[in-house]
């Protein structure tokens, strides 16, 4: 049976890991994306998302050296994000070996690099990440572009569909409402989302302890559970919420 | 020394990097020559199935792998590598393959989410010397659109469930397919790759 799938996320400028992470104690480690990623690959960890938060042409660069450390000594998927603009962006990252790339605000101002990505290099490598905040004058939720710093008017869920017509094979789902509370996944926004799309819907933002993930999973109807400080902070790690998740019935490598 | 074969399908570089972290010897090649001296072969390759054999057929690369199979070489193609090694393919209309074995490659059809995508448990149906510290039961990470149908059901290894029957591991004599992605499915895609290694090794005709 397939799998609900945690997934590990981390943001990356200048070549380090951006937030402390406390389990890797040498300091030399503790910065570097990807003994970070060997560690949640060992943890368990089903995919890893990479963030990619720099702004300028020398950090894109070393973003793909690191991506290309990460292929050769981490053996699962894992997707990087930030930064993309265009169709050469996308491709210069899968070559370096990132197995899908997720993009956000580009993809709302040109919603054509959806399209030409998917035909170019499938489906299953292209994510959408949208950050949606609820908006009580449009009783819908809102897309959200630049970190959530501009609004666009646009109905997350049609947005989802029409991203899903074009060929992205994922989406990667932030509730702006719940990133960074602890207090949970948005589950409403998740369901809703995950019920108008025929591909799956990855869930972020909010989540705070175990039972987090397996609400998402259930009545959210997610398919993966993004996280990051929760796993960062050794609060809890991947084993123990797949562990927990298990024991519940919920399926899980 | 391993050849993997380099046709323009996608990257190969995670299958390659698994391969070397296995200690692997290796080499990356378009050339029919230097696959025809290997002692193993990997097809590797993701995209659509008509433009693989396409590019194997300018290469001159369909010979040369049915002269590795017919000197009785371990040979293993992964996703878009296995579906090639059937007979013929639905997607983007009727396509032939490799006939290596027998059977059709079509797409999933019915109501749900398209392509498999995910990590899914393997339920092993043979024994095989590739399957060597797999297990029941074992996950392993797919991303798929495509199912093969063997005619012959004796060449199924290992299967996994997705709204039906889909084979995840397929074998005759020292020809296999992978549906999934090993190189991307930890200590158990590993654990395949190292067996493939072994039989090249060894030069065992499995």
């Amino acid at each position: 049976m397939l799998t609900k799938r945690i997934i590990p996320c981390f943001d990356i400028k200048n070549g380090r890991v951006v937030k402390n992470v406390s389990f890797l104690t040498n300091e030399r480690d503790a910065g570097d994306p990807v003994e970070l990623a060997k560690v949640y690959e060992e943890q368990g960890a089903d995919e890893l998302v990479l963030l990619d938060i720099t702004a300028t042409n020398e950090g894109r660069a070393t973003m793909l050296d690191i991506v290309r450390r990460t292929a050769d000594q981490v053996f699962i998927p894992f997707t990087v994000g930030g930064g993309i603009k265009e169709v050469e962006d996308i491709r210069e990252l899968l070559l370096a070996g990132a197995d899908k790339v997720s993009m956000n605000t580009a993809a709302v101002k040109n919603p054509q690099l959806i399209t030409d990505g998917a035909k170019r290099y499938g489906s299953q490598c292209i994510v959408v990440a949208i950050d949606g905040k609820w908006n009580v004058e449009m009783q819908d939720w809102e897309v959200m572009i630049n970190a959530g710093k501009v609004s666009t008017g646009l109905s997350a869920l049609k947005w989802a569909r029409e991203c899903e017509d074009r060929g992205a094979g994922e989406i990667l789902l932030t509730s702006f409402d719940q990133d960074g509370q602890k207090n949970g996944f948005d589950l409403d926004f998740t369901r809703r989302v995950s019920e108008s799309v025929r591909i799956p819907v990855i869930a972020s933002g909010g989540a705070g302890e175990k039972s987090h993930f397996y609400d998402v999973f259930t009545t959210g109807k997610a398919d993966a559970g993004l996280a990051a400080s929760i796993f960062h902070f050794k609060e809890t790690t991947v084993t123990e919420v797949k562990k927990y998740l298990k024991e519940r019935g919920v399926s899980i490598r | 020394m391993i050849a993997i074969i380099d046709y323009g399908m996608g990257n190969l570089r995670s299958v390659e990097k698994a391969l070397e972290s296995l200690g692997a010897d290796l080499v990356v090649t378009s050339d029919p020559d230097v696959v025809r001296q290997a002692a193993g072969v990997i097809l590797p390759g993701v995209g659509a199935f008509g433009d693989a054999m396409e590019n194997l057929r300018q290469q001159g690369m369909i010979s040369a792998i049915q002269d590795v199979v017919a000197a009785g070489k371990p040979f293993l193609g992964i996703c878009l590598g296995m579906q090639l090694l059937f007979t013929s393919s639905d997607e983007h209309g009727f396509n032939e393959g490799l006939n290596l074995i027998e059977g059709h490659v079509r797409r999933f059809q019915g109501d749900f989410k398209i392509p498999h995508i995910g990590w899914n448990d393997l339920t092993l149906t043979r024994e095989s010397a590739l399957l060597d510290g797999v297990q029941n039961g074992d996950y392993v990470y797919w991303v798929h659109s495509l199912v093969v149908e063997p005619v012959d059901r004796d060449v199924l290894l290992a299967t996994t469930d997705y709204y039906g029957e889909v084979p995840g591991i397929v074998g005759r004599d020292h020809v296999f397919g992978i549906q999934f992605h090993p190189e991307k499915s930890s200590r158990v895609g590993l654990t395949l790759l190292r067996n493939f290694v072994g039989m090249v090794r060894e030069g065992v005709r499995a």
